[in-house]
């Protein structure tokens, strides 16, 4: 990418300002924090998939010496049936409570049932073995199709589908339907020269974070609660513990430790509830780590999926209609992404006629969580295949069949709004003119199949609340405090955008991610709102200081305000025909007292995010082994700010997508207990899985943000599955619809099995 | 984790003792990369663990022409694979340690745990099978030596009774003109346990091209890791060609018994077990025309 | 809780005892023992780098192996790869490449790097992707950390040459 001239830090790679730090091992990470006194939780979990606890008897337990405190989900307080907001998706408060600890039934393997703090992790972890608890076994439902059959074993008594924003009478597994409609279906596919229809599905996913879900709590007598812990958002965890434990907002601080990882996953709260509860009532530091089968049992993975989608359209390519079905597992309790999905799946495109049916449906899994463009990478695999099957019938170029249907300004995206400016051609075109696309893709003759896979992604990304404090020292550098905590590299990419208000370079910028105490509400650090949103709010307060320090050099030139310019980090003015100026640093030196400058902001105009990718892989046709030659992802960010981490979403969300397409997926048995929880067997990519990922920034200006940001952090997980299918379906000559395409699934496509 | 006891054995003398006392609660501590995970998982229990890594004669790597290769049963991984002389003559088995585990197990990982694990998808095994290893078992009752086809009898079991121990592995010098190799077959390119194991060596003859003898063996396919008599023996004497590697692929495939499972599936095994074959006979005639 | 083992170790050069139980691993001791966070758990069971330490010139998975395996060890934890001199040269590269995003894995890649440069110092780029194999990144898509240790490659033989 050309430097940009327009800019003096943004679009630059500064080293990150917490870099040192975890280079060297020193950040601390949630589990990292250590007190002289404190206990240890360990969570006893359900080893069915569906049963109804009918006692738990802690008398055993109890009298285990080296344990403190023993809890059910007797000790949670009663909570009501609201809706309460979380990150991206939102959740029915009574069910987030019963996750935390199981009331009347146990609804997946896993599921909290009862928790104990000890004084040290063995003796907790022999103490839960010790805890009695009387199950009746009941059939457990692992199927979403198998689940909304009349028959089939109902999670919830009390559920009521919720369909099109009607109650309906029946009690089962259908959460809710949804349906979004446009033009006339039946007189878009009668208009089509061709039509492809085809089912697909995809196995329940982890996000895989490599760090584990952790906690420590302390509740002081004067009754504040501290949390320390890992997240992508202190005040949702603020606001979580706040509603489930009745406890007032501002006698909770949540203090934000280094996060490893979250993609989504860690918004919502798990073991932060018990860990609190187990100090309020032993008034001792409680610590909580997971391990990696419970993170794989008792969080929230991306739900699995099956989904239908038929296509028409004309033999110039133009797409004349749109339907899909779309159902998605909300595990075991409602709130799937099957809404997000619905509305991103043919998102890229302008079509006239068109309806998208979703069910949300619950069954004997972990209820589903956000992962990266939540129900996007799902629903687009979908429509990016069948996209890819109509252009083989109509023997057209991919990429030429998406410049005839692409979405720009101007045009009605399927859920309704109108496009603002957005960058979906500008990818395309790139895609277009890229080396990669020039190469042809030969089959090779030694027994292995070659095929290139195009697909298009989109995501709207989000604004939501931030808020900043800058603090301007006596020598010009600037705290900047904010509560966005850093997975990607946003300390840099919003101390750089101060940086370029004040005229600063990045080094000048000390950037903070503090506790809930600390600083203004702030959103999650997901939803790709942190460099947009967080983003603007920096800037504003590097308006406002920038504002304060045009009062303080115009006392000191004793001057008006008017009468100062700041231009390239230097005050200007004319007075008596002499030409002033003073650097922001000299002006720091004489101010005379910190200069101080808050600000809250909930901006608008997020500017949607889109992406075309281009794989070439080769598949060994006696193995069915699926190797990834050469992967190009385009995307347009707006503006990227710090380039290398703008790039390392988009590296990152392709390898995720790798993942996603070949080797991940929850294993089940038939009484629904995970098999594979473990990371030998969910099979994420090595280094030696991958190729060198090529990355495209392209840079279509987002009018809602000063700079131009787009949110960049989800969409790259969007293509990659339907790139993947598209290339193995070419390469081989069978169109896959089961993911993950492991090498026995190959071999049965291809016959050789 | 469960409490246990730990001893770091300073003879194999002192081993036999320990083990013979506890019994089935005690389990010897080699690299530990099974071992220490099957424990925590609770699929093991044990009161006490016997570290070998100071029982010099379990450590060891020494050649003699009497005995060939004699290689202690805890010498780990990478000791292997940076032996020189262990490459040369025996790459099917450098094969098999350079991929077991990534790079951190094979700091720690032996050959000797590998096989006592008794996995039947274990990395090394096939390949012991194919270059004729003996495992020399030290016990209450002296030393005896089993061939390793014999040696493991089910899933996590072995011929080894009570109180005794495998101290080290023989492998006899290979004859001129012979190679060896060893691959699986796994879902991604690395860290996975083998769906299939395939391990072949050949001897030919001066003129390269006929065998003189072969040895097939399987992992993963069977209870145990399977030695492929009839796929073997159909070779010794043949003229190499696609069609007699063909058969000696069939042949191995009639042999194997295996499952469907979170790794692989039955039919998936099968057929991998031919594709498998042909290639670990084919690297390791290759091997042979390119060396010698 | 059974009774506890007297270690004596080198951990970065200098000498250290502990008193820990045989079921601790040592990635445990370093943690809650020692108080050398830096190698941090992700899995234990071996399967994804982040407990990485150097054990002689080995990398090993910490939590596979027992603190009492320690004794008479040399042990090298992340804490100990900067020096007074400052930062190791695959450090700095992996700063100058953004080869870490939220950087938990990133200290058993750094070990893991250091190790693999010390016995390979010309690695290709297939060595270096087979090498780290046994570290999970999740964030990364591993693109820039390969470019990092490329270039830390690089560096740390231009430094030799210098020297020499």
């Amino acid at each position: 990418m050309p430097e940009d001239k327009e800019f003096k830090v943004i679009g630059t790679r500064p080293i990150r300002h917490d870099g040192i730090d975890k280079v060297t091992g020193r950040a601390a990470y949630g589990a990292d924090i250590h007190f002289p006194d404190m206990l240890h939780g360990k969570v006893l979990r359900s080893p069915y998939a569906h049963a109804r606890i009918k006692s738990i008897d802690i008398s055993k337990a109890s009298s285990h010496p080296a344990v403190k405190c023993i809890i059910t989900s007797d000790d949670l307080p009663l909570v009501e049936d609201t809706i309460t907001e979380l990150g991206e998706t939102v959740i029915n408060l009574k069910y987030l409570s019963d996750n935390i600890l199981a009331s009347d039934k146990a609804l997946y393997k896993g599921h909290p049932v009862a928790a104990v703090a000890a004084t040290d992790p063995y003796a907790a972890e022999e103490a839960i073995n010790m805890i009695e608890v009387d199950y009746e076994i009941l059939e457990p439902v692992l199927d979403v199709r198998q689940a909304m059959e009349p028959d089939a074993p109902v999670l919830h008594e009390s559920l009521k589908t919720e369909s099109m924003g009607k109650g309906e009478d029946q009690s089962q597994n259908v959460a809710s339907h949804s349906q979004r409609k446009h033009g006339d279906l039946e007189a878009g596919f009668a208009a089509a020269d061709i039509i492809v229809e085809r089912d697909f599905s995809t196995a329940t996913i982890h996000q895989g974070y490599i760090e584990t879900h952790n906690a420590t709590a302390q509740y002081n007598e004067d009754g504040e609660l501290t949390v320390w812990c890992s997240t992508q958002g202190a005040f949702g965890v603020r606001d979580q513990l706040s509603k489930i434990l009745k406890m007032p907002v501002s006698k909770i601080k949540v203090v934000p430790m280094e996060i490893g990882g979250g993609f989504g996953g860690k918004v919502q709260v798990y073991i932060k509830p018990i860990a609190a509860l187990l100090a309020m009532k032993t008034r001792k530091p409680v610590k909580m780590t997971m391990t990696r089968t419970e993170v794989f049992e008792g969080t929230g993975p991306a739900p699995g999926s099956y989904i239908r989608v038929k296509l028409g359209a004309d033999k110039t390519g133009k797409i004349t209609a749109a339907e899909a079905h779309l159902i998605f597992e909300a595990g075991a309790y409602p709130g799937s992404a099957v809404g997000a999905g619905s509305l991103c799946i043919f998102a890229p495109y302008k079509i006239d006629n068109l309806q998208i049916d979703g069910y949300d449906v619950v069954l004997n899994k972990p209820k589903s969580s956000a992962y990266r463009a939540p129900g996007a990478p799902n629903a687009c695999f979908a429509s990016e295949c069948v996209i890819d099957e109509i252009c083989q019938k109509l023997d057209m170029d991919p990429i030429e069949f998406r410049l005839i249907n692409g979405a720009k300004e101007g045009d009605r995206r399927c859920d309704g709004p109108i496009y603002p400016k957005i960058g979906y051609l500008e990818t395309v075109e790139a895609a277009q003119q890229h080396g990669h696309y020039a190469e042809s893709i030969d089959k090779t003759p030694n027994g292995k199949l070659r095929g290139r896979g195009v697909a298009s992604g989109f995501w709207m990304n989000g604004g939501g609340r931030s808020s900043v404090t800058i603090n301007v020292n006596a020598d010009g550098r600037i705290n900047l405090i904010e509560g966005s905590t850093d997975i990607g590299g946003t300390r840099a990419s919003i101390a750089m955008q101060a940086a370029e208000v004040l005229g600063l370079s990045s080094e000048d910028i000390m950037p903070a991610v503090v506790d809930t105490d600390s600083v203004g509400y702030t959103g999650v650090t997901g939803g790709s709102r942190t460099t947009f949103a967080t983003g603007i709010a920096a800037i504003n307060a590097a308006e406002n200081i920038r504002a304060q320090m045009i009062g303080v050099v115009a006392n000191h030139w004793e001057l008006k305000p008017s009468d100062v310019k700041f231009k390239d980090g230097t005050f200007l003015a004319q007075k008596n025909g002499e030409e002033l100026q003073m650097t922001f640093k000299e002006v720091a030196a004489v101010a005379g007292g910190p200069l101080v400058g808050s600000v809250t902001a909930s901006p608008g105009g997020a500017g949607n995010g889109f992406a075309t990718h281009i794989v070439d892989l080769e598949v060994d046709s006696e193995t069915g082994k699926v190797d990834i030659l050469r992967y190009t992802a385009i995307q347009d960010v707006g503006r990227a700010i710090h380039p290398s981490y703008a790039e390392g979403q988009v590296e990152g969300g392709v390898a995720q997508g790798v993942g996603w397409a070949l080797s991940e997926g929850y294993l089940y048995n038939d009484e629904g207990h995970m098999t594979n929880a473990s990371f030998l067997d969910y099979r994420m990519p090595t280094s030696y899985d991958l190729p060198s990922i090529e990355t495209v920034l392209v840079e279509v200006p987002n009018p809602g943000h000063p700079y131009g940001v787009r949110g960049a952090g989800e969409v790259p997980l969007v293509p990659p599955l339907a790139a993947i299918a598209n290339a193995v379906s070419r390469a081989i000559g069978v169109r896959m619809t089961e993911l993950p395409m492991s090498p026995d699934r190959v071999l049965e496509a291809m016959g050789s099995i | 984790m469960q409490a246990f006891e730990y001893v770091a054995a300073k003879s194999i003398s002192e081993a036999i003792d320990l083990l013979s006392e506890r019994g089935d609660q005690a389990r010897i501590l080699s690299g530990g990369t099974d071992l220490i995970v099957q424990v925590r998982e609770k699929r093991r229990s044990l009161e006490l663990m016997v570290d070998v890594k100071q029982i010099p004669e379990v450590n060891e790597i020494s050649h003699s022409s009497a005995d060939g290769l004699v290689l202690g049963a805890s010498t780990p991984c990478y000791k292997i694979y940076n032996d020189p002389d262990i490459k040369s003559a025996y790459p099917g088995l450098i094969d098999a340690v350079s991929i077991i585990g990534g790079i951190q197990v094979q700091g720690r990982a032996s050959v000797g745990g590998n096989l006592c694990n008794a996995s039947p998808a274990a990395d090394s095994t096939p390949a012991l099978i194919v270059l004729d290893a003996t495992c020399v078992i030290a016990g209450p009752s002296g030393t005896r030596e089993v061939a390793a086809k014999d040696f493991c009898t089910a899933p996590g079991q072995t011929t080894m009774e009570n109180g005794e121990f495998l101290t080290s592995i023989k492998i006899p010098t290979p004859d001129t003109n012979s190679s060896s190799f060893y691959l699986r077959f796994i879902p991604r390119n690395e860290m996975d346990i083998a769906v299939v194991g395939a391990g072949a060596s050949v001897v030919l003859d001066e003129s390269h091209k006929s065998f003189v003898s072969a040895h097939v063996a399987l992992g993963a396919v069977a209870p145990t890791p399977l030695y492929a008599e009839e796929a073997s023996n159909l070779l010794s004497g043949q003229e190499i060609s696609d069609e007699i590697i063909n058969q000696a692929a069939e042949a191995a495939q009639a042999i194997a018994r295996p499952i469907s499972d979170m790794r692989g599936t039955a039919n998936q095994r099968k057929h991998l077990v031919g594709v498998l074959t042909r290639r670990a006979l084919n690297g390791a005639v290759n091997r042979v025309k390119e060396t010698k | 809780m059974s009774k506890k083992t007297h270690v004596q170790t080198e951990i970065n050069g200098e000498g250290i005892e502990f008193l820990c139980e045989p079921r601790q691993s040592l990635l445990e001791v370093l943690r809650d023992e020692l108080h050398l966070t830096g190698a941090k758990e992700g899995c234990n069971n071996g399967n994804c780098g982040a407990c990485t330490v150097l054990m002689g010139d080995r990398i090993v998975n910490s939590c596979i192996v027992l603190g009492v395996e320690a004794e008479g060890e040399k042990i090298e934890t992340i804490e100990g790869i900067a020096t007074s001199e400052g930062l190791h040269p695959i450090q700095q590269k992996f700063l100058e490449h953004a080869a870490l995003q939220c950087g938990i894995c990133t200290p058993g890649f750094i070990v893991s790097s250091k190790a693999l440069l010390e016995q390979n110092p010309t690695p290709s780029e297939e060595d270096v992707r087979f090498w780290l194999a046994g570290n999970l990144c999740r964030c990364t898509g591993y693109h820039k950390i390969v470019e990092a240790v490329m270039d830390a490659a690089k560096a740390l033989n231009t430094e030799v040459a210098d020297n020499a």
